[in-house]
């Protein structure tokens, strides 16, 4: 790429000063390979990695057969099978009755007749809908009580003088030190009595003490990395302490608070274990739902990746909607503005 | 603008007294420099005043009624701070007009926007008014919180070492600056320093701080001319004052380990036997028939002066001459001591007057 418009230069002429730019093109193109290595290593390293998922949004898509094919089929006719069968109930027919609905299959919907070529009839809407806004009643107000305790409880442990500080920091981390499936039985029995089994309020509740060790020592961490000079200025300027905490504090801890939100709610959305124990019907979440998808009709793969995917979308929407503090955020506070 | 005073205010820290019966006044209108080393109390001070900090004992008291009780808030002060502490989440505007925003305040927009103008104009700022603080240098943030302080007229500015964290060049301006806008708003300001330049070019009046307590008050030239110990002396003034010791005969004071005999002043008979001279390097000159001997150690030319290290018997002292000396390391110098403006402590380092 050197630009080189005196021939003599080259040959080491008296006019060196002009191998300066020819050197400085070098290093440039050396950034720009170094650049392109760097990017397409990144990018093998990402489909690696979306190879599962890929998998799975195209089971979803996928017809029985084609789902359970060896080798793979990359290319398929997609079908909505999987996604019908995940969002109705259905049950399976018998060769008559197959026989005597496809003669009037003029008079079913789109979807009754995508269920028909699969040998089965439509008898209602499934409980996936439910459960996945379960899922998100759920886990969406357990993050959003921990968060905003935990932004209180961090900023109180930060700013003020409180006695016991580490000890009761210790506390609220040994919380986190035993395995929760531990007490999976007390609990169960716990709520059995106090009449939280199989309420929104009781998940809520457990997912929110869950998270609330978690949320508690991550915002600290970004509290104490918020100068308090920032507050003393603004108590100066005429605020009262909640004021300057609100005006002040908050936006500066916005990354913090975006990392934390979205840690705090993949591992309530995730949850599993209490799921299953402390719901039967009315607030049971996707997670223990989509395993027992398996069971109508032998392996309906589509309709399993269905779930899945159908379980995945909101957490990507909410990680993807705070992606711009995430990247400092889970640095957890090391950059310095 | 108000009249603050600080009556025996006492703070303590866990373990370290920060302050200890600190009292002293500002008058309506001063410029009132805290000067000391770190750790020497002046910050905690500044925020006892805010409210930022609550004494342990004593009070504050501005134009006469006491704001112990009152929130930072309610006194109506503005501070700048050491670190700038502009809000980085929001323009160089949004930061202005922080403090007339205050639900305390509720100043309509329109009066907002007239006062934030021209605050940026008198601080040369107005171009910066759309930009995000996080993209200034460091001279500009801090015209940028000397303008959040400006910009509303509270009862005191309360100043926390705001040039210490420029370039040497920035500071001098920006300090010239800061001295015109005290000087033509005749507001009360109260600024905390370790640096004894900005203090003596700076200050109405001058409060010397060591370990949480007040050493001396008095205007700039009080303090350099009649420190009140040993440590005020050595405090101020650059390059450091001479402090070799002496003793006392009948009509001499001879310093230590060496052939130089100062006159005994007119009181001097009531001097202790054993004395600590201080002699500030101006007033130590070469002359060619200077009245003591010594030899030259090191020079440091300066520029506009130049300090000569004289090695007399055992004794160093720094001597300033204005100008480029022609004078050489090694060089065997003559000189004169200036003897009405010498300084004499005591065993304890405290000023003997004279």
């Amino acid at each position: 790429m050197a630009v080189v418009t005196n021939p003599q230069v080259d040959k080491g002429s008296i006019e060196k000063g002009v191998n300066y730019s020819t050197r400085v093109d070098k290093v440039g193109g050396r950034v720009q390979t170094v650049r392109t290595i760097r990017i397409t290593a990144a990018v093998m390293l990402a489909f690696l990695l979306l190879i599962p998922v890929f998998w799975m949004g195209a089971t979803a898509f996928k017809v029985r057969a084609d789902a359970i094919a060896t080798p793979p089929k990359i290319v398929f006719k997609p079908t909505l099978e999987g996604l019908i069968f995940l969002f109705t109930d259905r049950s399976v027919l018998n060769q008559a009755r197959s026989k005597r609905l496809k003669a009037r299959i003029n008079e079913l919907n789109w979807y009754e007749r995508i269920a028909l070529e699969g040998g089965q009839q439509i008898t209602g809407p499934s409980e996936y809908v439910t459960r996945l806004r379960n899922s998100v009643i759920i886990a969406g107000s357990s993050t959003i009580l921990a968060v905003a305790l935990g932004l209180l409880a961090a900023y109180a442990f930060s700013r003020f003088k409180v006695k016991g500080e580490s000890d009761l920091l210790f506390f609220i981390l040994s919380t986190r030190m035993l395995p929760p499936v531990v007490v999976t039985i007390p609990i169960f029995i716990m709520y059995t009595k106090f009449g939280l089994h199989d309420t929104h309020i009781g998940l809520i509740l457990l997912y929110t003490v869950f998270n609330l060790s978690l949320t508690v020592w991550l915002l600290k961490g970004f509290m104490d990395e918020i100068p308090r000079e920032y507050e003393d200025a603004a108590m100066v300027d005429g605020y009262t302490r909640m004021q300057a905490f609100r005006k002040v504090v908050l936006p500066q801890a916005i990354t913090g608070i975006a990392a934390t939100t979205v840690f705090s709610l993949i591992f309530a959305w995730n949850e599993y274990a209490f799921a299953l124990m402390l719901t039967s019907e009315k607030a049971r979440t996707a997670p223990p739902t989509i395993p027992t998808i398996m069971g109508r009709g032998g392996m309906e793969w589509g309709t399993i990746a269905a779930g899945s995917l159908g379980f995945l979308i909101p957490v990507v929407i909410v990680t993807f909607a705070l992606r711009q503090y995430l990247l400092r955020g889970v640095t957890f506070g090391a950059i310095r503005q | 603008m108000a009249n603050v005073v600080l009556n025996q205010i006492t703070k303590q820290f866990r373990n370290v007294t920060a302050l200890r019966d600190v009292s002293f006044e500002i008058k309506d209108g001063e410029f009132f420099v805290l000067l000391g080393p770190t750790g020497a109390g002046k910050t905690t001070s500044l925020r006892v005043i805010a409210g930022l900090e609550k004494q342990d004992a004593g009070t504050v008291t501005f134009d006469g009624e006491a704001v112990d009780a009152r929130s930072p808030a309610e006194r109506d002060i503005a501070f700048v701070f050491q670190q700038y502490s502009l809000y980085p989440t929001m323009s160089v505007y949004d930061n202005l007009a922080f403090p007339l925003r205050s639900p305390l305040r509720k100043t309509p927009e329109a009066e907002i926007k007239t006062r934030v103008t021209a605050t940026a104009e008198k601080l040369r700022i107005s171009h910066l008014l759309e930009r995000k603080t996080a993209k200034l240098s460091g001279g500009e943030m801090q015209r940028v919180s000397i303008g959040r302080a400006i910009v509303r007229n509270p009862r005191i500015f309360l100043m926390d070492e705001p040039l210490s964290n420029l370039d040497a060049k920035l500071r001098e301006s920006l300090r010239i600056e800061l001295e015109h806008i005290q000087k033509t708003q005749q507001s009360t300001t109260l600024y905390v320093t370790h640096d004894q330049v900005e203090a003596l070019t700076l200050a109405d009046r001058i409060a010397v701080l060591r370990q949480g307590r007040v050493v001396q008050i008095g205007t700039p030239q009080d303090i350099y001319d009649r420190p009140a110990n040993v440590f005020v002396a050595q405090l101020v003034g650059t390059p450091r004052i001479n402090l070799p010791s002496a003793t006392r005969t009948n009509q001499a004071l001879t310093v230590t380990g060496s052939d130089i005999q100062m006159p005994l002043p007119a009181n001097g008979q009531a001097f202790p036997p054993s004395i600590t001279l201080g002699i500030r390097p101006e007033d130590v000159q070469p002359a060619s028939d200077g009245a003591f001997a010594g030899q030259i150690n090191l020079i440091e030319p300066l520029g506009v002066e130049t300090i000569l290290h004289i090695k007399s018997g055992e004794q160093t002292l720094l001597s300033m001459v204005s100008g480029m000396s022609q004078a050489r390391i090694g060089e065997n110098v003559r000189f004169n001591i200036a003897p009405d403006r010498l300084h004499y402590f005591d065993g304890n380092g405290m000023r003997v007057a004279v």
